[in-house]
């Protein structure tokens, strides 16, 4: 079947089988950044932003790209390398196995929640299991990335 | 694994209901739990382009459309403003937000699954759901139903007068519930719902009416009545094992659930 949608703003036109899943779509066409991990709905190293939106890429049909548009971390790299140095930083990259998720959840929660207090961050976060860091080092990291964007917004 | 032969987006209610008529079609929902299971599927039905992602206010009732994610359920500021949060308590446990905005209100209710939050949630509510065939259900009804080629087109949520709490217990944060509980005074009538027992939600028939007339009763009796029903609760509800937790386990929690959430409704005790 055919689907068209933008991936990381690019238009394109593909065809997949029914039973596809969006992961595998989008490791096989430029997207290793998204990992495959638990495939039980669970871990979120499969997230991508569907619409803006957080999913689980592991859960979704690529059929549902239809219309859509999905980013991944390849198509954020700025802000990602601007964010992963905060990460780097407090040591809350570690293997770096589920970086790429986290990341994409953290851009989703800053969209969703404008100046998040350290609970609503872990409620948020809850679905991005990381097996090295314990969460601690990767809730300071963005706590203090927010500071940062505040007093770069405050500069201005 | 699942295996899908043909995948259709269908224009309207009437091409998915005739698609479904087969056996081995199936409906789409937010297929969190549909992919897990091994499963071959001929035709794969998707709703997802008929608009059925929103949340409707009219002046008597919520309309929710059955695609929609359960994280718009869980910020919906109207629901909540009914419910005083209860929605939210319910859903905000669920796996990750990325989970939540995958899984579907209708695919959640239609499975009638035994851990589900959302069912147990619902339940606690006046609650209807309308199929595609057979129209509006009370969902007390629906819960009991034999799976059929239906679809689950809205679950309707009737805006009488309610005071809820939710409660759930769970071994670790995120994981699946241990045991769900929705207590409820609906237009002045008790009801009390349990959950993942690990059995798909029921409501405690409360045949000797301990908590008639709740909300118009002094405090102290109100506590009494707390007390009895609680016992009541644990003795009457049909809990069993599985890996989660024992059988006695569970009839404790219920036990304990029970009292907490009627604390809440009766304004007693706001934060556990």
């Amino acid at each position: 079947m055919n689907i068209s949608f933008w991936l990381n703003g690019v238009y394109r036109h593909e065809e997949v089988n029914p039973d596809m899943l969006l992961l595998d779509f989008l490791r096989e066409n430029g997207c290793p950044s998204v990992k495959r991990g638990c495939e039980t709905a669970n871990c979120g190293l499969c997230t991508v932003l569907m619409d803006g939106k957080p999913i689980l890429s592991c859960s979704t049909l690529a059929a549902r790209a239809e219309g859509k548009k999905i980013v991944t971390l390849e198509g954020l790299q700025r802000e990602a390398k601007e964010f992963g140095s905060f990460m780097a930083n407090e040591g809350a990259e570690q293997c770096g196995f589920c970086n790429p998720g986290f990341i994409m959840n953290v851009f989703a929660m800053l969209q969703e929640l404008k100046d998040p207090t350290e609970e609503e961050i872990k409620e948020y976060l809850a679905g991005n299991l990381c097996r090295c860091s314990g969460f601690v080092s990767q809730t300071r990291s963005i706590q203090k990335f927010l500071k940062y964007k505040k007093a770069q917004e405050g500069g201005e | 694994m699942l295996k899908i032969k043909s995948y259709v987006k269908v224009n309207s209610l009437a091409e998915a209901y005739e698609l479904n008529q087969k056996k081995s079609a199936c409906i789409l929902g937010g297929m969190v739990w549909l992919k897990m299971g091994n499963r071959a599927v001929s035709t794969a039905i998707d709703l997802s382009g008929l608009g059925l992602d929103s949340i409707q206010e009219l002046e008597d009732e919520f309309v929710i459309g059955c695609m929609t994610p359960l994280h718009d359920l869980e910020i919906n500021e109207a629901l909540n403003t009914y419910t005083n949060g209860a929605v939210k308590e319910s859903l905000r446990h669920i796996v990750g937000i990325q989970f939540r905005n995958c899984a579907t209100v209708g695919g959640s209710l239609w499975g009638r699954y035994g851990f589900s939050d959302v069912l147990t949630m619902f339940l606690g509510m006046e609650t209807w759901v309308e199929l595609y065939n057979a129209g509006r259900v009370p969902l007390t009804e629906f819960v009991n139903r034999k799976k059929d080629n239906d679809i689950l087109v809205n679950v309707i949520v009737k805006k009488v007068p309610i005071s809820i709490c939710y409660l759930s217990q769970r071994n670790s944060k995120a994981d699946f519930p241990v045991l769900t509980l929705a207590a409820s005074v609906i237009d002045g009538d008790a009801r009390t719902v349990i959950g993942a027992r690990p059995g798909r939600a029921v409501i405690v028939e409360d045949e000797m009416g301990i908590l008639k007339n709740f909300v118009n009763r002094r405090p102290e009796h109100q506590k009494e009545a707390i007390e009895a029903f609680a016992q009541y609760a644990s003795e009457h509800v049909i809990t069993d094992k599985n890996m989660r937790a024992s059988k006695e386990y569970r009839s404790l929690l219920v036990k304990v659930l029970t009292k907490r959430a009627w604390e809440a409704v009766g304004g007693m005790k706001y934060e556990y």
